[in-house]
Protein backbone atom coordinates (compact mmCIF):
# COMPACT_ATOMS: atom_id res chain seq x y z
CA UNK A 1 0.00 0.00 0.00
CA UNK A 2 1.83 3.20 -1.22
CA UNK A 3 1.89 6.06 1.72
CA UNK A 4 -0.57 8.28 1.44
CA UNK A 5 0.54 12.14 2.80
CA UNK A 6 -2.02 14.09 5.30
CA UNK A 7 -3.91 16.76 3.39
CA UNK A 8 -6.24 19.21 5.22
CA UNK A 9 -9.84 19.75 3.81
CA UNK A 10 -9.45 23.62 3.49
CA UNK A 11 -6.39 22.66 1.17
CA UNK A 12 -7.41 20.20 -0.56
CA UNK A 13 -10.68 22.31 -1.76
CA UNK A 14 -8.39 25.00 -2.11
CA UNK A 15 -6.00 23.24 -4.54
CA UNK A 16 -8.68 21.95 -6.39
CA UNK A 17 -10.22 25.32 -7.05
CA UNK A 18 -6.90 26.63 -7.60
CA UNK A 19 -6.83 24.37 -10.49
CA UNK A 20 -10.16 24.93 -12.23
CA UNK A 21 -10.05 29.01 -12.02
CA UNK A 22 -6.46 28.45 -13.75
CA UNK A 23 -8.34 26.65 -16.53
CA UNK A 24 -11.46 28.62 -16.75
CA UNK A 25 -8.81 32.00 -17.01
CA UNK A 26 -7.11 30.55 -19.77
CA UNK A 27 -10.46 31.18 -21.58
CA UNK A 28 -11.81 33.71 -23.64
CA UNK A 29 -14.60 35.77 -22.22
CA UNK A 30 -18.01 35.48 -22.88
CA UNK A 31 -20.85 38.31 -22.24
CA UNK A 32 -24.44 37.40 -21.55
CA UNK A 33 -26.80 40.82 -21.33
CA UNK A 34 -30.29 41.81 -20.92
CA UNK A 35 -31.45 44.02 -22.96
CA UNK A 36 -34.97 46.25 -24.13
CA UNK A 37 -35.01 43.56 -27.44
CA UNK A 38 -34.22 40.42 -24.88
CA UNK A 39 -31.09 38.84 -23.94
CA UNK A 40 -27.97 39.02 -25.73
CA UNK A 41 -25.14 36.13 -25.87
CA UNK A 42 -21.76 37.42 -27.03
CA UNK A 43 -18.47 35.58 -27.43
CA UNK A 44 -15.23 35.82 -28.49
CA UNK A 45 -14.47 32.20 -30.43
CA UNK A 46 -12.78 31.80 -33.65
CA UNK A 47 -14.42 28.54 -34.57
CA UNK A 48 -17.75 28.59 -36.62
CA UNK A 49 -18.68 25.28 -35.41
CA UNK A 50 -17.88 24.74 -31.76
CA UNK A 51 -20.28 26.74 -29.81
CA UNK A 52 -20.07 28.18 -26.81
CA UNK A 53 -23.67 29.69 -26.85
CA UNK A 54 -26.46 26.95 -27.23
CA UNK A 55 -30.09 26.58 -26.93
CA UNK A 56 -31.70 25.12 -24.25
CA UNK A 57 -35.56 25.58 -24.61
CA UNK A 58 -37.83 27.87 -25.64
CA UNK A 59 -36.54 30.86 -24.11
CA UNK A 60 -33.38 29.49 -22.36
CA UNK A 61 -30.54 29.87 -23.55
CA UNK A 62 -26.53 28.82 -22.12
CA UNK A 63 -23.65 29.80 -21.99
CA UNK A 64 -19.91 28.74 -20.96
CA UNK A 65 -15.87 29.22 -20.68
CA UNK A 66 -13.68 26.23 -20.03
CA UNK A 67 -13.01 23.58 -21.27
CA UNK A 68 -14.95 22.49 -24.96
CA UNK A 69 -15.96 18.53 -23.51
CA UNK A 70 -17.14 19.68 -20.31
CA UNK A 71 -19.55 21.91 -20.89
CA UNK A 72 -20.87 20.25 -24.35
CA UNK A 73 -21.82 16.99 -22.23
CA UNK A 74 -23.35 19.68 -19.53
CA UNK A 75 -25.35 21.80 -22.30
CA UNK A 76 -26.48 18.06 -24.21
CA UNK A 77 -27.86 16.92 -20.55
CA UNK A 78 -29.05 20.25 -20.17
CA UNK A 79 -31.35 19.57 -23.30
CA UNK A 80 -32.71 16.10 -22.45
CA UNK A 81 -33.52 17.47 -19.04
CA UNK A 82 -35.47 20.66 -20.76
CA UNK A 83 -37.21 18.24 -23.32
CA UNK A 84 -38.21 15.42 -20.85
CA UNK A 85 -39.34 17.80 -18.35
CA UNK A 86 -41.19 19.91 -21.12
CA UNK A 87 -42.54 16.94 -22.68
CA UNK A 88 -43.68 15.11 -19.24
CA UNK A 89 -45.27 18.14 -17.79
CA UNK A 90 -45.42 20.82 -20.05
CA UNK A 91 -43.36 23.60 -22.64
CA UNK A 92 -44.00 26.26 -19.96
CA UNK A 93 -42.88 24.35 -17.12
CA UNK A 94 -39.23 24.08 -17.87
CA UNK A 95 -37.63 27.38 -16.29
CA UNK A 96 -34.30 28.25 -16.06
CA UNK A 97 -34.17 28.11 -11.99
CA UNK A 98 -35.05 24.62 -12.31
CA UNK A 99 -32.32 23.91 -14.53
CA UNK A 100 -29.99 26.57 -13.05
CA UNK A 101 -30.28 24.24 -9.61
CA UNK A 102 -29.57 20.35 -11.14
CA UNK A 103 -26.51 21.98 -13.08
CA UNK A 104 -25.47 23.81 -9.66
CA UNK A 105 -25.78 19.92 -7.91
CA UNK A 106 -24.10 18.50 -10.70
CA UNK A 107 -20.76 20.84 -10.70
CA UNK A 108 -21.06 20.63 -6.98
CA UNK A 109 -20.75 16.60 -6.85
CA UNK A 110 -18.07 16.48 -9.14
CA UNK A 111 -16.34 19.35 -7.64
CA UNK A 112 -16.07 17.56 -4.33
CA UNK A 113 -16.21 13.53 -5.15
CA UNK A 114 -14.63 13.21 -8.55
CA UNK A 115 -10.36 13.48 -8.80
CA UNK A 116 -11.17 16.23 -11.10
CA UNK A 117 -13.30 19.61 -10.71
CA UNK A 118 -15.30 21.05 -13.88
CA UNK A 119 -13.01 23.65 -15.48
CA UNK A 120 -15.67 25.55 -16.79
CA UNK A 121 -18.51 28.33 -16.10
CA UNK A 122 -21.51 28.67 -17.18
CA UNK A 123 -24.70 31.00 -17.42
CA UNK A 124 -28.00 29.45 -17.60
CA UNK A 125 -30.33 32.75 -19.28
CA UNK A 126 -34.24 33.19 -19.43
CA UNK A 127 -35.78 35.75 -21.51
CA UNK A 128 -39.31 37.22 -19.83
CA UNK A 129 -41.95 39.11 -20.80
CA UNK A 130 -40.31 42.83 -19.57
CA UNK A 131 -36.39 43.11 -18.51
CA UNK A 132 -37.27 42.48 -14.99
CA UNK A 133 -38.36 39.22 -15.36
CA UNK A 134 -35.06 38.03 -16.90
CA UNK A 135 -33.22 35.35 -15.55
CA UNK A 136 -29.06 35.43 -15.31
CA UNK A 137 -27.89 31.99 -13.08
CA UNK A 138 -23.68 32.51 -13.30
CA UNK A 139 -22.72 28.65 -12.01
CA UNK A 140 -19.10 28.21 -11.65
CA UNK A 141 -17.20 25.26 -10.95
CA UNK A 142 -17.56 24.38 -7.31
CA UNK A 143 -21.52 24.03 -7.95
CA UNK A 144 -22.26 27.84 -6.36
CA UNK A 145 -24.94 29.72 -8.35
CA UNK A 146 -25.91 33.16 -8.13
CA UNK A 147 -28.83 35.22 -9.34
CA UNK A 148 -27.41 37.77 -11.33
CA UNK A 149 -28.95 41.55 -13.01
CA UNK A 150 -28.49 43.21 -16.09
CA UNK A 151 -25.49 41.64 -17.36
CA UNK A 152 -22.61 38.54 -16.55
CA UNK A 153 -19.03 38.38 -17.87
CA UNK A 154 -17.38 35.26 -17.77
CA UNK A 155 -14.10 34.25 -18.80
CA UNK A 156 -10.07 34.77 -18.09
CA UNK A 157 -9.73 38.88 -17.93
CA UNK A 158 -13.17 39.02 -16.41
CA UNK A 159 -12.65 42.20 -14.30
CA UNK A 160 -11.13 44.36 -17.29
CA UNK A 161 -14.47 43.28 -19.01
CA UNK A 162 -16.48 44.32 -16.45
CA UNK A 163 -15.32 47.49 -15.86
CA UNK A 164 -15.74 48.79 -19.57
CA UNK A 165 -19.05 47.25 -20.18
CA UNK A 166 -20.38 49.20 -16.99
CA UNK A 167 -19.89 52.54 -18.39
CA UNK A 168 -21.71 51.49 -21.91
CA UNK A 169 -24.72 49.19 -20.50
CA UNK A 170 -28.01 50.12 -19.73
CA UNK A 171 -31.13 48.31 -19.97
CA UNK A 172 -32.79 49.79 -22.86
CA UNK A 173 -29.86 49.09 -25.35
CA UNK A 174 -31.90 47.16 -28.57
CA UNK A 175 -30.25 44.40 -29.50
CA UNK A 176 -27.22 46.23 -32.16
CA UNK A 177 -26.67 48.60 -29.46
CA UNK A 178 -26.08 45.65 -26.71
CA UNK A 179 -23.83 43.84 -29.03
CA UNK A 180 -22.01 46.64 -30.07
CA UNK A 181 -21.10 47.38 -26.34
CA UNK A 182 -20.29 43.54 -25.53
CA UNK A 183 -18.11 43.82 -28.45
CA UNK A 184 -16.50 47.21 -27.29
CA UNK A 185 -15.67 45.60 -24.12
CA UNK A 186 -14.37 42.59 -25.32
CA UNK A 187 -11.73 44.43 -27.26
CA UNK A 188 -10.79 45.06 -23.77
CA UNK A 189 -9.92 42.06 -22.87
CA UNK A 190 -5.99 41.73 -22.64
CA UNK A 191 -5.14 38.25 -22.20
CA UNK A 192 -6.04 37.02 -25.82
CA UNK A 193 -3.97 39.33 -27.82
CA UNK A 194 -6.84 39.97 -30.23
CA UNK A 195 -7.46 43.62 -29.27
CA UNK A 196 -8.82 46.05 -31.48
CA UNK A 197 -8.60 43.56 -34.70
CA UNK A 198 -11.62 41.47 -32.70
CA UNK A 199 -14.16 41.38 -35.86
CA UNK A 200 -17.35 39.19 -37.02
CA UNK A 201 -15.48 36.55 -38.03
CA UNK A 202 -14.04 35.65 -34.64
CA UNK A 203 -16.99 36.14 -32.87
CA UNK A 204 -20.08 33.95 -31.71
CA UNK A 205 -23.23 35.96 -31.33
CA UNK A 206 -26.67 35.10 -30.47
CA UNK A 207 -30.19 36.52 -28.85
CA UNK A 208 -32.83 35.30 -26.87
CA UNK A 209 -36.19 37.60 -28.82
CA UNK A 210 -38.61 38.92 -26.24
CA UNK A 211 -41.51 38.27 -28.29
CA UNK A 212 -40.65 35.38 -31.18
CA UNK A 213 -43.98 34.61 -31.38
CA UNK A 214 -44.73 38.27 -32.72
CA UNK A 215 -41.33 38.47 -34.58
CA UNK A 216 -40.50 35.12 -36.38
CA UNK A 217 -44.41 32.92 -35.31
CA UNK A 218 -42.25 30.43 -33.30
CA UNK A 219 -42.18 29.51 -29.80
CA UNK A 220 -37.96 29.49 -29.70
CA UNK A 221 -36.63 32.73 -28.76
CA UNK A 222 -33.02 31.63 -29.66
CA UNK A 223 -31.37 32.46 -32.93
CA UNK A 224 -27.81 32.90 -33.74
CA UNK A 225 -26.99 36.36 -35.99
CA UNK A 226 -24.96 35.37 -38.72
CA UNK A 227 -21.90 37.09 -40.31
CA UNK A 228 -23.68 39.03 -42.90
CA UNK A 229 -26.18 40.07 -39.71
CA UNK A 230 -23.65 40.73 -37.34
CA UNK A 231 -21.47 42.77 -39.65
CA UNK A 232 -24.33 45.09 -39.95
CA UNK A 233 -24.88 44.96 -36.27
CA UNK A 234 -21.67 46.20 -35.49
CA UNK A 235 -20.88 49.09 -38.24
CA UNK A 236 -24.62 50.50 -38.14
CA UNK A 237 -24.67 54.11 -36.19
CA UNK A 238 -27.53 54.77 -35.44
CA UNK A 239 -27.98 57.73 -32.54
CA UNK A 240 -29.23 56.05 -28.94
CA UNK A 241 -33.18 55.71 -28.28
CA UNK B 1 -10.27 2.14 -18.84
CA UNK B 2 -9.80 3.29 -22.66
CA UNK B 3 -12.51 0.96 -24.33
CA UNK B 4 -14.55 2.07 -21.77
CA UNK B 5 -13.92 5.81 -23.06
CA UNK B 6 -14.75 4.47 -26.66
CA UNK B 7 -17.32 3.08 -26.01
CA UNK B 8 -19.10 6.14 -25.13
CA UNK B 9 -18.15 7.24 -28.84
CA UNK B 10 -20.68 4.34 -30.11
CA UNK B 11 -23.28 5.49 -27.44
CA UNK B 12 -23.47 9.10 -29.16
CA UNK B 13 -24.40 7.45 -32.17
CA UNK B 14 -28.03 8.23 -31.19
CA UNK B 15 -29.57 11.74 -30.35
CA UNK B 16 -32.72 10.51 -30.24
CA UNK B 17 -34.90 11.96 -27.75
CA UNK B 18 -37.35 8.96 -27.86
CA UNK B 19 -34.48 6.51 -27.56
CA UNK B 20 -33.53 8.46 -24.34
CA UNK B 21 -36.81 8.55 -23.03
CA UNK B 22 -37.16 4.32 -23.57
CA UNK B 23 -33.76 3.75 -21.50
CA UNK B 24 -34.47 6.21 -18.92
CA UNK B 25 -38.13 7.16 -18.39
CA UNK B 26 -40.11 4.19 -20.18
CA UNK B 27 -43.45 5.07 -18.64
CA UNK B 28 -43.93 8.33 -20.78
CA UNK B 29 -43.69 6.16 -23.86
CA UNK B 30 -47.59 5.34 -25.09
CA UNK B 31 -45.41 2.88 -27.30
CA UNK B 32 -44.55 0.81 -24.15
CA UNK B 33 -48.08 -0.06 -22.91
CA UNK B 34 -48.39 -3.68 -22.30
CA UNK B 35 -51.89 -4.74 -23.65
CA UNK B 36 -52.35 -8.34 -22.29
CA UNK B 37 -55.30 -9.30 -24.02
CA UNK B 38 -56.49 -11.33 -27.09
CA UNK B 39 -57.15 -8.89 -30.28
CA UNK B 40 -60.58 -8.38 -29.81
CA UNK B 41 -61.49 -5.88 -32.11
CA UNK B 42 -62.96 -3.50 -30.04
CA UNK B 43 -60.54 -0.50 -30.33
CA UNK B 44 -62.70 1.91 -32.83
CA UNK B 45 -65.23 1.78 -30.48
CA UNK B 46 -63.34 2.07 -27.86
CA UNK B 47 -61.14 5.20 -28.78
CA UNK B 48 -62.08 8.24 -31.05
CA UNK B 49 -60.64 7.89 -34.52
CA UNK B 50 -59.60 10.38 -36.76
CA UNK B 51 -60.11 10.14 -40.01
CA UNK B 52 -59.58 11.45 -43.49
CA UNK B 53 -55.72 13.32 -44.55
CA UNK B 54 -55.12 14.37 -47.92
CA UNK B 55 -51.57 15.61 -49.05
CA UNK B 56 -50.57 16.92 -52.55
CA UNK B 57 -47.54 18.58 -53.85
CA UNK B 58 -47.49 21.69 -55.91
CA UNK B 59 -45.35 24.39 -57.63
CA UNK B 60 -42.49 24.50 -54.97
CA UNK B 61 -43.67 22.86 -52.03
CA UNK B 62 -46.41 20.00 -50.57
CA UNK B 63 -49.59 20.59 -48.83
CA UNK B 64 -51.53 18.84 -46.04
CA UNK B 65 -54.96 18.89 -45.10
CA UNK B 66 -57.30 17.29 -42.52
CA UNK B 67 -61.27 17.36 -41.91
CA UNK B 68 -62.47 18.06 -38.19
CA UNK B 69 -63.92 14.53 -36.69
CA UNK B 70 -62.96 12.25 -34.76
CA UNK B 71 -65.08 9.17 -34.21
CA UNK B 72 -65.96 6.31 -31.87
CA UNK B 73 -67.86 3.46 -33.56
CA UNK B 74 -70.83 5.13 -34.69
CA UNK B 75 -70.88 8.41 -32.65
CA UNK B 76 -68.77 11.85 -33.84
CA UNK B 77 -66.54 11.88 -30.51
CA UNK B 78 -65.55 15.27 -31.80
CA UNK B 79 -66.26 17.98 -34.41
CA UNK B 80 -63.58 20.19 -33.42
CA UNK B 81 -60.40 17.98 -33.30
CA UNK B 82 -56.71 19.32 -35.13
CA UNK B 83 -54.90 16.37 -37.09
CA UNK B 84 -52.63 18.24 -39.27
CA UNK B 85 -49.70 19.17 -37.45
CA UNK B 86 -46.11 21.05 -38.00
CA UNK B 87 -43.36 18.58 -37.24
CA UNK B 88 -40.85 21.54 -37.35
CA UNK B 89 -40.12 24.38 -39.55
CA UNK B 90 -39.91 22.69 -42.83
CA UNK B 91 -42.12 19.37 -42.51
CA UNK B 92 -46.09 18.73 -41.38
CA UNK B 93 -47.87 15.36 -40.10
CA UNK B 94 -51.00 14.49 -40.25
CA UNK B 95 -52.57 11.52 -38.20
CA UNK B 96 -55.15 9.05 -39.03
CA UNK B 97 -56.46 6.30 -36.41
CA UNK B 98 -56.20 6.17 -32.50
CA UNK B 99 -56.60 9.88 -31.61
CA UNK B 100 -55.46 9.08 -28.23
CA UNK B 101 -51.73 7.51 -29.56
CA UNK B 102 -51.60 9.55 -32.63
CA UNK B 103 -51.27 12.97 -30.88
CA UNK B 104 -49.19 11.62 -28.51
CA UNK B 105 -46.89 10.01 -31.41
CA UNK B 106 -46.91 13.95 -32.71
CA UNK B 107 -45.88 15.40 -29.67
CA UNK B 108 -43.11 12.95 -29.22
CA UNK B 109 -41.97 13.16 -32.89
CA UNK B 110 -42.25 17.18 -32.84
CA UNK B 111 -39.61 17.09 -29.80
CA UNK B 112 -37.91 14.24 -31.11
CA UNK B 113 -36.66 16.61 -34.09
CA UNK B 114 -36.15 19.97 -31.95
CA UNK B 115 -33.87 17.73 -29.64
CA UNK B 116 -31.95 16.40 -32.60
CA UNK B 117 -31.45 19.95 -33.98
CA UNK B 118 -30.73 21.36 -30.53
CA UNK B 119 -27.99 18.78 -29.93
CA UNK B 120 -26.18 18.29 -33.54
CA UNK B 121 -26.94 22.36 -33.87
CA UNK B 122 -28.17 21.42 -37.96
CA UNK B 123 -31.14 20.23 -38.98
CA UNK B 124 -31.99 16.67 -39.40
CA UNK B 125 -32.60 15.41 -43.22
CA UNK B 126 -35.84 15.14 -44.83
CA UNK B 127 -35.51 11.45 -44.96
CA UNK B 128 -34.23 11.10 -41.91
CA UNK B 129 -37.21 12.44 -40.10
CA UNK B 130 -39.33 10.04 -42.42
CA UNK B 131 -36.95 6.87 -40.90
CA UNK B 132 -37.59 8.21 -37.37
CA UNK B 133 -41.31 8.86 -38.04
CA UNK B 134 -41.30 5.03 -39.68
CA UNK B 135 -38.84 3.20 -36.34
CA UNK B 136 -41.64 5.10 -34.01
CA UNK B 137 -44.76 3.60 -35.77
CA UNK B 138 -43.23 0.39 -35.95
CA UNK B 139 -42.77 0.71 -31.64
CA UNK B 140 -46.61 1.17 -31.76
CA UNK B 141 -47.49 -2.22 -33.97
CA UNK B 142 -48.35 -4.58 -30.04
CA UNK B 143 -50.86 -1.48 -29.84
CA UNK B 144 -51.77 -2.00 -33.71
CA UNK B 145 -52.37 -5.72 -34.02
CA UNK B 146 -55.20 -4.96 -30.68
CA UNK B 147 -57.48 -2.52 -32.88
CA UNK B 148 -55.33 0.82 -31.92
CA UNK B 149 -53.41 1.84 -34.83
CA UNK B 150 -51.73 4.48 -36.31
CA UNK B 151 -51.06 5.99 -39.81
CA UNK B 152 -49.68 8.96 -40.34
CA UNK B 153 -48.95 11.07 -43.32
CA UNK B 154 -45.52 13.20 -43.73
CA UNK B 155 -44.93 15.90 -45.60
CA UNK B 156 -41.88 18.09 -45.91
CA UNK B 157 -39.79 20.82 -48.04
CA UNK B 158 -36.97 19.01 -48.75
CA UNK B 159 -33.91 21.62 -48.35
CA UNK B 160 -31.13 20.26 -50.62
CA UNK B 161 -33.40 18.78 -53.52
CA UNK B 162 -35.74 22.05 -53.22
CA UNK B 163 -39.06 20.84 -54.08
CA UNK B 164 -41.79 18.79 -51.63
CA UNK B 165 -41.43 15.09 -50.87
CA UNK B 166 -44.48 13.36 -48.99
CA UNK B 167 -44.45 9.65 -47.45
CA UNK B 168 -46.69 7.35 -46.23
CA UNK B 169 -46.59 4.43 -43.77
CA UNK B 170 -47.93 1.21 -42.54
CA UNK B 171 -48.30 0.01 -38.84
CA UNK B 172 -45.28 -2.01 -39.23
CA UNK B 173 -43.01 0.72 -40.02
CA UNK B 174 -42.99 0.71 -43.32
CA UNK B 175 -41.77 3.53 -45.41
CA UNK B 176 -43.34 4.95 -48.92
CA UNK B 177 -42.76 7.88 -50.51
CA UNK B 178 -45.29 8.57 -52.36
CA UNK B 179 -45.53 10.81 -55.89
CA UNK B 180 -47.99 13.57 -56.44
CA UNK B 181 -50.41 13.19 -53.59
CA UNK B 182 -51.55 11.01 -51.38
CA UNK B 183 -54.64 10.31 -48.20
CA UNK B 184 -55.02 8.00 -45.71
CA UNK B 185 -57.57 7.27 -43.00
CA UNK B 186 -61.23 6.11 -43.64
CA UNK B 187 -62.74 8.43 -46.57
CA UNK B 188 -58.81 7.99 -48.58
CA UNK B 189 -60.08 6.37 -50.98
CA UNK B 190 -63.18 8.77 -51.84
CA UNK B 191 -59.98 11.59 -51.11
CA UNK B 192 -57.76 9.74 -53.59
CA UNK B 193 -60.45 9.51 -56.28
CA UNK B 194 -61.28 13.58 -56.41
CA UNK B 195 -57.64 13.87 -56.19
CA UNK B 196 -56.59 11.93 -59.82
CA UNK B 197 -59.32 13.72 -61.27
CA UNK B 198 -58.08 17.16 -59.80
CA UNK B 199 -54.60 17.45 -59.26
CA UNK B 200 -52.17 19.35 -62.13
CA UNK B 201 -48.74 19.56 -62.02
CA UNK B 202 -47.28 22.96 -60.73
CA UNK B 203 -50.08 24.53 -59.05
CA UNK B 204 -50.30 27.27 -57.25
CA UNK B 205 -50.49 27.64 -53.37
CA UNK B 206 -54.44 28.52 -53.89
CA UNK B 207 -55.00 26.11 -56.16
CA UNK B 208 -53.61 23.38 -53.94
CA UNK B 209 -55.50 24.62 -51.16
CA UNK B 210 -59.04 24.33 -53.36
CA UNK B 211 -58.16 20.93 -54.55
CA UNK B 212 -57.57 19.80 -50.53
CA UNK B 213 -60.78 21.21 -49.73
CA UNK B 214 -62.38 19.63 -52.50
CA UNK B 215 -60.73 16.44 -52.14
CA UNK B 216 -62.16 16.34 -48.48
CA UNK B 217 -65.00 17.26 -49.68
CA UNK B 218 -65.22 14.45 -51.51
CA UNK B 219 -64.43 12.13 -49.20
CA UNK B 220 -66.56 13.57 -46.49
CA UNK B 221 -69.84 13.06 -49.48
CA UNK B 222 -69.39 9.18 -49.13
CA UNK B 223 -67.69 8.67 -46.21
CA UNK B 224 -69.67 8.69 -42.33
CA UNK B 225 -66.28 9.18 -40.21
CA UNK B 226 -65.14 12.28 -42.45
CA UNK B 227 -66.52 15.48 -41.64
CA UNK B 228 -67.30 18.31 -44.40
CA UNK B 229 -67.08 21.74 -44.15
CA UNK B 230 -69.58 23.10 -40.86
CA UNK B 231 -71.17 25.99 -42.57
CA UNK B 232 -73.52 25.76 -38.97
CA UNK B 233 -70.63 26.26 -36.47
CA UNK B 234 -68.04 27.44 -39.24
CA UNK B 235 -65.37 24.87 -38.76
CA UNK B 236 -62.97 23.86 -41.92
CA UNK B 237 -60.64 22.26 -42.31
CA UNK B 238 -56.35 21.97 -40.98
CA UNK B 239 -54.56 23.35 -43.65
CA UNK B 240 -50.85 23.83 -43.96
CA UNK B 241 -48.36 24.20 -46.57
CA UNK B 242 -44.69 24.07 -46.70
CA UNK B 243 -42.46 25.48 -49.14
CA UNK B 244 -38.53 27.24 -48.79
CA UNK B 245 -39.90 29.56 -46.40
CA UNK B 246 -41.16 27.19 -44.11
CA UNK B 247 -44.37 26.07 -42.64
CA UNK B 248 -47.59 28.16 -42.77
CA UNK B 249 -51.20 27.36 -41.90
CA UNK B 250 -53.85 28.55 -43.94
CA UNK B 251 -55.75 31.19 -42.31
CA UNK B 252 -59.48 30.10 -41.45
CA UNK B 253 -60.60 33.43 -43.09
CA UNK B 254 -59.00 31.95 -46.48
CA UNK B 255 -60.53 28.58 -46.37
CA UNK B 256 -64.20 29.84 -45.49
CA UNK B 257 -64.35 31.59 -48.68
CA UNK B 258 -62.61 27.90 -50.50
CA UNK B 259 -65.33 26.10 -48.57
CA UNK B 260 -68.31 28.37 -49.54
CA UNK B 261 -67.21 28.68 -53.26
CA UNK B 262 -67.05 24.51 -53.28
CA UNK B 263 -70.51 24.11 -51.62
CA UNK B 264 -71.80 27.23 -53.99
CA UNK B 265 -70.47 25.70 -57.28
CA UNK B 266 -71.76 21.74 -56.46
CA UNK B 267 -75.44 23.48 -55.84
CA UNK B 268 -75.19 25.20 -58.67
CA UNK B 269 -74.36 22.65 -60.66
CA UNK B 270 -77.20 20.54 -58.92
CA UNK B 271 -76.02 17.06 -59.71
CA UNK B 272 -75.76 13.76 -57.91
CA UNK B 273 -72.13 14.24 -56.35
Amino acid sequence: MTQQFYVSPEQLMRDRADFARKGIGRGRSVIVLSCRDGIALVAENPSPSLHKLGEIYDRIAFAAVGKYNEFESLRQAGIRYADVRGYSYDREDVTARGLASVYAQSLGAVFTAESKPFEVELVVAEVGEQPAADHLYRLTFDGSIADEKGFVVMGGAAEAVVEVLRSSFSEDLDFPQAVRAAVHSLRQDGSTGAGPQLGPESLEVAVLDRDPEVARGTHRAFRRIGIPELETMLTSRESPV
Amino acid sequence: MPEEAAATVARAASTSFSDHLGRHHPDLLASRSRVDFPASGAGPALAPHATTIVSLTFGGGVLMAGDRRATMGNVIASRHIEKVFPADMFSVLGIAGTAGIALDLTRLFQVELEHYEKIEGTRMSLDGKANRLAAMVRQNLPMALQGLAVVPLFAGYDTSRHEGRLFSFDVTGGRYEEQEHHSVGSGSAFARGSLKKLWKPNLDEASAVQVAVEALYDAADDDSATGGPDVVRELWPVVYTVNSAGTRRIPDRELETTARNVIASRSIAGREA
